[in-house]
Order: C-alpha cells, then structure tokens, then sequence
C-alpha cells in the first residue's frame, strides 16, 4: 500500500506500508507488535503553525503524529504498546551559508522525535539525517522497516 | 495553495511567457557551453497535489543529478535543473572535454553545477529585463539521487507549504532529440503575485 506525501495509513499484517523518494521527508512508522498493527506517515514539514490550513493529516509533524495514533487505535492497536520506527529526514542539498531555513530535514526530525515523546511512544530504531534519499517498506506481519538508497546496501530495522 | 486553481488563462499565459524567456536565454546559454544545438518545448505549468508531486518527477526512484538554487529579491522562488544521472556524465564530459566522466569525480560535479549558474544567470538576466523585477540568485548545490527526493526536498525548503504546488516546467533536447533535463521554475506563493503585477496582469483573487 502506497503511502504519498503528507499521507497516514495504517494496515494490518501482512499487508505492507511503502513510501518513495523519502529526501527532507521522514517516514513516521507505528507498531503495535501484538494486535499486528501497523500505521506510516509521510510527514513533510515541521509544524502546522501558521493557521496554515491542510487536507493531508500527515503534512506536519506537531499534527501526524497525533492523527496517525487515532487511527492505529480504530485498527485495534494499543496506545501503551506502540513503538516507533523513523526514517528520513535528510538534507539533499548542502549550500554554502545555509541558512536554518533550509536544514528543514533535521527539523522535520525534531518535530517528530518531539511529537512521539509528547505522546510517550518510544523510538525503538531510527536511520535518519545524511544527504541521501530513502524508500521505505514497512511489514506489518514483523514490524520491520527496509530502507533502500541509490548504491548503498538495504537496510532493515 | 488552493489560490492557484483559480489562476485564469491570462495568468497562465503570463507565467508560460516568464518560463519561455528566461529558459531560452538559458538554452541559447547552453547550446554555447555544449557546443550543440539546444531545443525547447513550451513551457508547462503544472498545479499538483502533493500526493502527485513524486510521480511528476518522472519515476520517482529514477537515479537523476539535481542542481539547485534559490532566487531571492523582489520574488522568491527556487530553480531546479533535473539531468537522467547518466545524461549528466556525458553532458560533464563535454563540458571538460574528457571521456568516462564519473560522477565520484570532483570536477566533474562541479562543472556541472557551474553549467547551472551560468544558465541561471541568463535565465535571470532575461527575466529581470522582461518583469523590471531584480532576482538575486543564490550559488547552486547538487545531488545526485532519487528524483521524488530531490523535488520534494527542493520544494519544502523553498517554503512551499499549501496543499498544491505550482511549477514551471521546460524540457531542454539537444543532439539527436536526446533528452537533456529538465528546468523546473518554482515561485513562491507570493512570488507569483509580484510577478503578476510586474506585468500589469490581474492579482489573484484570495
């Protein structure tokens, strides 16, 4: 099942949650090891300030996370068995003289750290930051993350 | 922003004209660099939703090098030249006049993001010529990775936040029609207001 930019799904084992083309983005994984629940979100900015209005409750950090937890407990999961599972959040282009504007990988990364521990989910594994992009396959069956990058190895966390 | 579904057909034009300009000055730029004649399409302008960005990338894990820059000024907006990964080497091997350009070349990146300055200047000498509007275009970087990545991490750090993103897109072929890249012009929000009114055609309705 494709998860696109600023999406929440959330499905059950076997089925598997895929996100392409993670860069600045990050990859917002939730596991409920024994109901088999498993919810993705594509977050793509940091916070939902702004009164910025949106139709994607996966767009912001502050926001996803709340919403994809909503709907992991729909699917049968349990709020204190959750876990986390993160991905993304690079930063594709190093300028010169960037400017904290820019480094929004690494605030989408704070945002989101910050948003779980609001919510006291623990991050059991992360592969985040670098300069490269990420696709990820999340099982739903194992609650394994694969992570795949232009000529670097697969990984799995 | 949802403001951009209203755009009329004159304000569609206006932004077709600023992307014809500025990236035929930028082609005849290149076809100078290259050595070969360099065609164009059109410009197009394509309103998405994000969930459609990664897809418009064109394969979204498709290995592509991606020069970026950011213009800033009276209009804010970023530039994005998108080259096949492939395309690229051989285009950087003309550039330095060598055979089997790596990419794990230093020079050869870096010839290739001077080419995309150089572009960028005349694209932006043209269009500050047509708009009277003065654009300060900041030293581009590269990266050379998954092209859904690429053109998203270039959106959001260019402050693109609604819901819909509005770019301008010019397909450059040289050679035998081979395909050589991709311009993407990516105005802000606001950017595309003060181009509006630079050209006296009408703001958009909020």
């Amino acid at each position: 099942m494709l998860v696109e930019i600023a999406q929440i799904k959330v499905a059950l084992s076997p089925t598997e949650l895929v996100s392409i083309g993670l860069g600045s983005c990050i990859g917002v994984c939730l596991y409920d090891p024994f109901a088999r629940v498993g919810g993705l979100a594509h977050v793509m900015l940091p916070a939902s300030n702004k009164g910025l209005k949106t139709e994607y409750r996966g767009k912001f950090a502050d926001t996803a996370v709340p919403a994809l937890i909503v709907e992991m407990l729909k699917s049968g999961a349990s709020a204190r068995r959750l876990v986390a599972k993160i991905a993304g959040g690079a930063q594709m282009f190093s300028f010169p003289n960037v400017s904290e504007f820019m480094c929004i990988g690494e605030r989408n990364l704070n945002a989101v750290l910050e948003a779980l521990d609001k919510e006291k989910i623990p991050v059991v594994s992360q592969d985040t930051g670098k300069n490269y992009g990420r696709s990820v396959r999340f099982c739903t069956g194992t609650g394994m993350l694969h992570i795949k990058s232009i000529g670097r190895q697969i990984k799995v966390i | 922003m949802e403001s951009y579904l209203k755009l009329n057909s004159m304000q569609l034009d206006a932004l077709r004209e600023v992307g014809n300009i500025g990236a035929g000055n930028a082609a005849t730029a290149l076809s100078k660099m290259i050595g070969s004649r360099v065609e164009m399409n059109v410009p197009d302008i394509e309103i998405l939703p994000l969930s459609e960005l990664v897809s418009a990338a064109g394969g979204p894990e498709a290995c592509v090098a991606g020069v970026c820059l950011r213009f800033k000024g009276e209009a804010s907006g970023a530039i994005l030249f998108l080259f096949p990964a492939a395309d690229a080497e051989q285009i950087a091997a003309t550039l330095l006049k060598k055979r089997n350009v790596k990419f794990s070349d230093e020079l050869s990146c870096s010839a290739l993001t001077e080419m995309v300055n150089i572009l960028a200047g005349s694209f932006f000498n043209a269009l500050g010529l047509f708009t009277s509007l003065h654009f300060i275009p900041t030293v581009p970087a590269l990266c050379i990775d998954m092209a859904g990545a690429i053109l998203g991490s270039v959106l959001y750090s260019s402050g693109m936040s609604g819901d819909y993103v509005l770019f301008i897109k010019t397909d450059f072929r040289y050679g035998d029609k081979r395909s050589l890249g991709y311009l993407y012009l990516l105005p802000e929000a606001e950017a595309l207001q003060v181009i509006f009114n630079a050209l006296g055609v009408k703001q958009l309705v909020e």
